[in-house]
């Protein structure tokens, strides 16, 4: 094994990839790892707000429905690195201004809540469109059905509603999930030190630009791997029990 | 027109009118005339960039999703896996590997460096053009894909049927149905791929987004710049939504 290894030149880039200090192995391990607590954060505040979103725009008044177009419509023709500008400045900033006015000191966001909030208000405008979609293709009769049993709203939500329109929501969600997780990398322009930005300074500081590119590649090719199995498996458990077509079930 | 225009809309609409003046009055815009040229610059180099991009990535497109739609395995199974990669890592470091993994790898060959190609391979743009033509390519290898796989068996079997060559029944029948299928998301991708060009600021190609970085730290002056740059992407997007749908309007359509 030791001796392949050599053959195949690969054991300085398998050096440089050490766990340990003199490698940079824990380094793009630790930027996963923020990575990824990123991009969970974002995925499920962008839920939170595409939910209020999507029932806002199917149920909510006339004011809510153009308030809620203008955030969907401008979030998705901007593009993601200047909204995380904007928003990371601006929010910032605000934050500051109002504490200062309280009389309470300056405080110094961290990179971390910076980056899910930006990300999650992004994530947000896109998963309104996918929630109102999916429930949009849940058949009116259940909801009717269920309002006619006297079901008070947020039970119908949470017994029919959602349950049903799962399996619609699914594939987009996955999409969405694997876009929270590339979008990470945009937070190394503004110096937050997830796995892209860890890559470039140990790439940067060895000259092995390829080693390590393609190593960081080859985790953000994990992750979105695994991820389809897992939500292809959740797909599958969302559709067990409809009939024809789902692949599972059966 | 008055279903669009009710008392709601038009409150909303004077505060924005509200707002907009107030950013045009009270914000500061001196910087504007001493960087006009820069900024048309700038403008100029996204939009070259995204549309030397797309049609690119599009002209690859045809072929990778012609090859996992109809191919054999060993044709198919390459153009899966490059669409797999491509989609699963983000563009910032597709971009970053070109950038500096091929701008180190390059100058170590002498026969690069003498080549006639090499004051091109020294600037940036080119490894640009090609993260953000093979991105767009990746993602609409998939689109193709689809559209290639949802145009009906039996217009494919018609004019194989009325003996055309398989190149006339590709030119003829199956790209021009697929392209129509695939033209709502290709406008929506279009979309996304003018959204990815800011990132190759990152490698020092001077689009609007790098001049107004450059505003910002020239002046100190943060949020103009900002909103500026957003005002231009969303007309940007706006152009692309509508040149789209002035697209599909083209195509004649019957609706069962």
């Amino acid at each position: 094994m030791e001796g392949l290894i050599t053959a195949s030149g690969l054991g300085p880039a398998l050096d440089l990839l050490a766990l340990s200090p003199p490698g940079w192995g824990g380094n793009l391990l630790r930027g996963l790892v923020n990575s990824m607590q990123i991009a969970l954060g974002a995925f499920g505040l962008g839920l939170l707000i595409g939910l209020l979103g999507a029932y806002g725009k199917l149920y909510g008044g006339p004011v809510i429905r153009d308030l809620l177009a203008v955030y969907t419509t401008i979030v998705r023709a901007v593009p993601e690195l200047i909204l995380i500008l904007i928003l990371y400045f601006a929010v910032t900033d605000a934050l500051n201004q109002f504490l200062v006015a309280q009389g309470y000191g300056r405080i110094q966001i961290s990179g971390v809540v910076a980056g899910i909030a930006v990300l999650g208000v992004v994530q947000g405008a896109y998963a309104t469109e996918v929630l109102r979609g999916a429930i949009l293709a849940v058949p009116a009769g259940q909801i009717e059905a269920a309002r006619a049993f006297g079901m008070p709203p947020l039970m119908l939500a949470r017994r029919i509603t959602l349950p049903a329109m799962l399996a619609f929501a699914l594939p987009g969600l996955a999409n969405l999930w694997l876009i929270a997780t590339k979008d990470t990398a945009l937070l190394a322009v503004v110096g937050f030190g997830e796995l892209t930005l860890e890559t470039r300074q140990a790439a940067g500081s060895t000259k092995a630009y390829f080693t390590f590119f393609v190593a960081a590649g080859l985790l953000y090719l994990l992750i979105s791997l695994i991820s389809g199995r897992v939500f292809g498996w959740l797909e599958r458990r969302a559709r067990r029990g409809e009939p024809g077509a789902g692949g599972g079930g059966r | 027109m008055t279903g669009w225009l009710q008392p709601h809309r038009v409150v909303m609409m004077a505060l924005a009118l509200v707002l907009v003046l107030w950013s045009a009055l009270s914000l500061r815009w001196d910087w504007l005339p001493q960087y006009a040229p820069l900024l048309v610059e700038g403008l100029w180099n996204t939009v070259w960039i995204l549309v030397v991009t797309s049609v690119l990535g599009m002209v690859l497109a045809i072929p990778l999703g012609l090859a996992q739609a109809a191919g054999p395995w060993y044709l198919a199974a390459p153009a899966r896996a490059f669409c797999t990669v491509i989609r699963g890592t983000p563009l910032l470091l597709q971009l970053w590997l070109l950038y500096y993994g091929l701008g180190s790898l390059f100058p170590q060959f002498p026969w690069i460096r003498q080549s006639d190609l090499w004051p091109i391979l020294r600037q940036a743009w080119p490894y640009a053009v090609l993260a953000l033509t093979l991105s767009f390519a990746g993602y609409e290898g998939e689109v193709m894909r689809g559209a290639f796989k949802g145009v009906p068996r039996g217009q494919l079997e018609a004019a194989k049927a009325m003996g055309m060559p398989r190149l006339t029944i590709l030119r003829r029948i199956w790209l021009p149905q697929a392209v129509q299928r695939a033209l709502p998301t290709l406008g929506g991708e279009t979309v996304l791929q003018l959204k990815a060009t800011p990132l190759v600021a990152t490698i020092t190609v001077m689009d609007i987004y790098a001049v107004s970085s450059r505003v910002r730290q020239d002046t100190f002056i943060v949020y103009e710049p900002l909103l500026l740059l957003a005002l231009v992407y969303m007309c940007i997007t706006g152009l692309i939504v509508l040149g789209f749908r002035w697209l599909e309007r083209r195509v004649p359509q019957r609706i069962a």
